[in-house]
């Protein structure tokens, strides 16, 4: 989804099928670690995309390719 | 990463406003053009949350690193701590042996590289792994 220059909608955040928004939201903090061999949870996130400058993905945007997602701690930090 | 066909997306509590002038004023600077892969944001770290990787006292998602199949499976985690960089290497030996277990049904023993000899498993195979392959201790 293209956004509006300056324009800052909140992404959705954790997408956790089957679950109303409030459901959801009441379970915030509840730690629902993905685990190696099962499913990837899917999110919805703003980003900056070089050549593109921004837009909403979701992880599930990429589905049916391999897809490495880093978390790090923080732009302009020293590692 | 791109002629293996892997998507890089690299996340952080950062806005996407500062992942725009961190790649103009510094990672170009690193790298030649700034980095190809798109930077996401997650405020309040509610994705890092459900990953696993927030840590509430800092406020920031730690060094995690999830490899996803493209059946969208969780097939490898890494998470370091900030202090410690990653090993870009050893994330593309784990794609390559992912990759090729599953073009193959062979498996990769400990310490596999890209070209050497993997394993097919199957009743004649057990107890006999020592015949083919030791550990290079």
């Amino acid at each position: 989804m293209e956004q509006k220059e300056g324009c800052v909608g909140p992404a959705r955040g954790p997408i956790i099928e089957g679950e109303p928004e409030e459901e959801k939201s009441k379970k915030e903090g509840i730690s629902m670690k993905v685990k190696v061999g099962q499913p990837a949870i899917d999110f919805e996130a703003n980003a900056y995309v070089p050549g593109e400058d921004f837009k909403t993905v979701k992880l599930s945007d990429y589905k049916g390719q391999w897809i490495v997602l880093c978390f790090y701690p923080g732009d302009f930090t020293f590692v | 990463m791109k002629e293996l066909g892997v998507e890089v997306l690299a996340i952080s509590t950062d806005s996407h406003f500062i992942h725009k002038v961190w790649q103009e004023q510094e990672l170009s600077k690193m790298v030649e053009g700034g980095v190809p892969f798109p930077l996401l944001s997650d405020p309040g770290g509610r994705i890092g949350q459900v990953y696993g990787v927030y840590d509430e006292r800092a406020g920031v998602d730690i060094r995690g690193r999830f490899i996803i199949d493209p059946d969208f499976v969780v097939k490898a985690v890494e998470i370091l701590t900030p202090e410690v960089g990653r090993n870009p290497e050893e994330l593309l030996r784990q794609i390559k042996a992912l990759q090729h277990t599953r073009n193959t049904g062979e498996v990769t023993p400990s310490g596999w590289q890209p070209g050497e000899k993997t394993l097919k498993p199957g009743p004649a195979l057990v107890g006999k792994v020592w015949e083919i392959w030791k550990p290079q201790v």
